[in-house]
């Protein structure tokens, strides 16, 4: 999980910057090229094409959706072989140390392990179009259910986070462009370079110590519950959604800082300046249609990072979320539960890359009519 | 004499001495065994025990893919929840693991000890409201026993071919004599439940102190006070909450910061450092469950005795129970049984480190190039950085040990009773027929290290039904020769149970059963205000 950090994301470079521009535009060409072929036998080729230059957002996210449809049957298909690949089935790994032959025969022909394995997919794919998950084999709860919860719980956390973060994020880059180069800027930059350097489980424990034993003011552990009013779980996520918010503050303050930068002293922002047009004008017109495609860009990737990467934070902090409780059923290949899990998870970045495209070409008209 | 005994007893009552030190004090001081087992009951009974409050205890070891089903209690945290709400037909006495009466009253072996006879406790109610009846019982034990079982309790009952009720008793057919099964009946999976839990497995209805109230697999259960408990001597906090805590510092926090009473496993790497925090309590008690080297006794190149030998003599135990355990636990002598066993043979020597014998040993079994030993951090705590201390204290033995890191992941299905030498752990068992039957019978599912000698599985069914227990305890005697001496078990070290409380958490009980109090730590303790 932690792979899908922030840290892999591109590093606020030029060359990325312009990578970072020239990606949307890339993809949707690629993608309009596949759906095309993919339609011309469904519906008339003529008609696609007309309604891809009149309505050319409305196809380009039609494009998106059907994409989307098609990798997320790759990600089961993957999730499903990957957790068959793995050493020990459910009935081995669920009992460990205390399985007995006669007990793994049982929980075998119980589950249905027995059959083959196309057999098998084919039937969790049947029930899953049909919008039924099944049940965990392990505690035998309804996958959706549970999935509700936890699913519930990481997006509160991820929101808040989120909330915090990014209009953060973004002042304080625009407060070291102002102050480039001086004390204001360096001392944002060397600050949350160091919090991103610290791995977030190291930054959870700090807080801890401080806040929670030492000062004794922050709520530990963060565990939130049903029963639990609104007001109760915000004081409960305090301590995670700041070690949240330290985690992926740098990343998106860097990014938001490169960009406006690199815009500003790019050559048509020269010639406006040479034109006479006032430094909002200049902004508003011709600078940030052009640096708010990467901007849009990081913080989808943060957010996306928020929802589904946060496994360690949620074990420092005892949250339970989303993280940990797939990786519990990795651990005793809990086959529909990692399914359900795989999928909301693929889902989600998908979605934020899309939104994040689809804002970065709404933005930028250039974007919109790719040559 | 009586005034030192009278100020042992009250350092007790004020809590201010566990129950391993007032023994050794006692022992030093010449006070039997046994006379200062029942002073020390008597005196921590002696401090009234305070009811009411609420209880939270931070647990390592439940997972998201926990069941509430008895016969799926696989985890540390559903072990604890389970005696919560639930009762078994039998306990164990804590300080001398002797079968005492629960939801079964008395009851009485036939003359070959192959049929049992138990008085079902009347007037027992479920929380539900039902009341506890013969046919609970019977079905109980049936679903963990019949063929569609995927019950872990499956491999205790195997000896039991015949469950029936007698009017109000429990009858029990074994296949053959046991003098111990009423301990067999301890065992954490066979809770009793309402019509067997047939019907609703995962349910939490039982007769025990405290009644479910929610419960969410991985993150947390809850429990009110059962007002018809049928005991008095138990439940004496209003309510409970069990959080689930697998990061081992995020226990030590919360227990420092005051937001729970009692968490478990305390890293015997950071123990020293909380046992300095002012308001924590560090509770370690002498177990049965022990750290193991094992090797597979039919496969080469374990097969020749000489290097098994050779093996166990360049075992450095002492550094391994200072630098594994951090000093809390006890060195093994490569049979699995410690004192806290009945019947437990006295006066077999220590086996020590000794690279001449080793050298010896190694030298005589003509083996030659090294010995290819898996290990995994999942084996027991510390298992990765005890293999390599192995390594260490070998290669001065002139033996070679390659240590080959397995992962965690699918370790118990892969590595351990399938690869000739790993390192494992055990957790005790309630006898010592349990114990080698378990791990050391040549028909065991579980016999990990192979060892398979008809004359040795023709002791212990003799012993396991012997009644007289000079006789037994000779038989035992040779059969802990003959694993230590022949078998495939390195084995360095006993570990304690370490666990911590608050100070204002009185009236632990240190069990030797299993960890946390037998697991009934939340339904023993109380809280002084």
């Amino acid at each position: 999980m932690a792979a899908l950090g922030p840290e892999n994301g591109p590093a606020p470079t030029s060359e990325t910057l312009a990578a970072g521009t020239t990606q949307p535009q890339a993809a949707a060409v690629a993608g309009s090229g596949v759906i095309a072929t993919m339609n011309t036998g469904l519906v008339d080729a003529g008609f696609w094409r007309r309604f891809v230059r009149r309505r050319p957002m409305a196809a380009l996210i039609l494009q998106r959706l059907g994409l989307s449809v098609g990798l997320l049957f790759a990600v089961s298909l993957m999730i499903f072989g990957g957790v068959e690949a793995l050493p020990g089935d459910f009935a081995t790994t669920y009992l460990g140390q205390s399985a007995t032959p006669q007990a793994v025969e049982n929980i075998r022909k119980d589950l249905g392990l027995d059959r083959p394995v196309t057999e098998r997919y084919f039937s969790w794919l049947g029930h899953a179009l049909q919008g039924d998950f099944g049940t965990s084999w392990a505690s035998r709860n309804s996958v959706s259910e549970q999935i509700g919860k936890r699913l519930g719980n990481s997006l509160f956390l991820a929101f808040f986070a989120a909330l915090i973060s990014v209009p953060l994020a973004i002042c304080l880059g625009m407060l070291a462009v102002q102050f480039r180069n001086r004390l204001p800027d360096k001392i944002i930059n060397v600050v949350s370079l160091a919090a991103i350097s610290l791995p977030e489980f190291f930054v959870g424990y700090i807080l801890i110590v401080f806040f929670a034993v030492k000062w004794g003011v922050a709520t530990f552990p963060a565990t939130v519950y049903d029963s639990m009013g609104f007001m109760e779980r915000l004081s409960a996520i305090a301590l995670p959604v700041a070690t949240l918010v330290l985690v992926v503050l740098a990343h998106m303050m860097r990014m938001t800082r490169a960009a406006i930068l690199n815009v500003m002293s790019s050559a048509y922002v020269e010639t406006a300046e040479l034109k006479g047009l006032g430094a909002f004008r200049i902004i508003a017109r011709h600078a940030a249609p052009n640096a708010v495609a990467p901007v849009i860009n990081v913080v989808a990737l943060n957010l996306a990072y928020l929802v589904v990467g946060v496994v360690v934070v949620e074990v420092v902090f005892v949250y339970p979320g989303m993280g940990q409780y797939m990786v519990d059923a990795v651990t005793v290949r809990d086959m529909p539960v990692v399914q359900a899990c795989g999928l909301i998870f693929a889902a989600f970045y998908i979605f934020l890359n899309m939104a994040a495209d689809i804002l970065a070409i709404m933005a930028n008209p250039r974007l919109r009519h790719p040559r | 004499m009586s005034d030192y005994k009278n100020f042992l007893t009250s350092q007790v009552t004020l809590g201010k001495m566990n129950r391993r030190e007032f023994m050794g004090r006692a022992a030093a001081f010449g006070i039997a065994a046994t006379a200062a087992g029942t002073l020390f009951s008597e005196s921590a009974m002696a401090q009234e025990p305070k009811r009411g409050g609420h209880l939270k205890l931070g647990l390592e070891g439940g997972s998201a893919t926990d069941s509430n089903d008895p016969a799926k209690f696989l985890s540390q945290v559903m072990f604890c929840i389970g005696r919560c709400w639930g009762d078994m037909l039998v306990e164990s006495e804590p300080l001398t693991g002797k079968p005492v009466p629960a939801l079964a009253e008395s009851w009485e072996p036939s003359a070959d000890a192959a049929t049992w006879t138990f008085n079902i406790r009347k007037g027992v109610k479920f929380h539900d409201g039902k009341e506890l009846t013969i046919d609970d019982v019977v079905k109980t034990l049936q679903r963990h026993t019949d063929e569609k079982s995927e019950s872990g309790a499956l491999g205790v009952m195997k000896s039991i071919k015949g469950i029936k009720a007698d009017g109000d008793k429990l009858v029990l057919v074994l296949t053959e004599g046991n003098a111990d099964l009423p301990l067999l009946l301890t065992d954490y999976h066979l809770v009793i439940q309402p019509g067997g839990g047939y019907d609703n497995p995962t349910a939490g209805i039982g007769t025990g102190p405290y009644k479910l109230s929610s419960f969410e697999p991985g993150v947390r259960a809850t429990f009110e006070k059962n007002a018809d408990d049928w005991r008095t001597d138990r439940g004496f906090v209003d309510s409970i909450e069990i959080i689930n805590m697998n990061d081992a510092t995020a226990r030590i926090a919360a227990l420092s910061s005051g937001q729970v009473h009692y968490i478990n496993r305390v890293d015997p790497k950071t123990v020293n450092l909380l046992k300095k925090a002012p308001n924590v309590e560090i509770l370690s008690t002498s177990g049965r469950g022990h750290y193991v080297f094992i090797m597979h006794c039919n496969t080469a190149p374990f097969d020749n005795n000489d290097l098994r030998l050779a093996l166990k003599y360049a075992m450095d135990r002492e550094t391994m129970v200072q630098k594994i355990l951090g000093g809390y636990g006890k060195v093994g002598n490569d049979f699995p049984i410690n004192s806290t066993y009945a019947l437990f043979p006295e006066g077999i020597e220590q086996r020590a480190y000794d690279p001449d014998k080793a050298a010896f040993h190694y030298k005589k079994s003509g083996h030659s190039g090294s010995v290819l030993l898996r290990t995994s951090d999942v084996a027991f705590p510390g298992a990765v950085d005890a293999a390599v201390l192995y390594q260490e204290s070998a290669k001065k033995a002139g033996i070679e040990i390659e240590v080959k890191r397995e992962p965690g992941d699918g370790y118990w299905s892969n590595v351990w009773n399938v690869q000739p030498f790993s390192t494992s752990y055990w957790g005790g068992r309630p006898t010592q027929d349990q114990m080698y039957s378990t791990a050391y019978l040549s028909t065991a599912d579980w016999n990990d290290t192979r060892f398979l000698r008809p004359d040795f599985d023709k002791i212990l069914l003799e012993a396991r039904s012997e009644l007289d227990e000079n006789k037994r305890k000779d038989m035992y005697r040779t059969m802990a020769m003959m694993v230590r001496d022949e078998g495939g078990l390195i084995l360095p070290m006993f570990n304690d149970f370490v666990n911590a409380c608050g100070k204002n958490v009185k009236g632990y009980v240190h069990d030797i059963g299993n960890d946390m109090s037998n697991g009934y730590v939340a339904t023993r303790v109380w809280l002084d205000a």
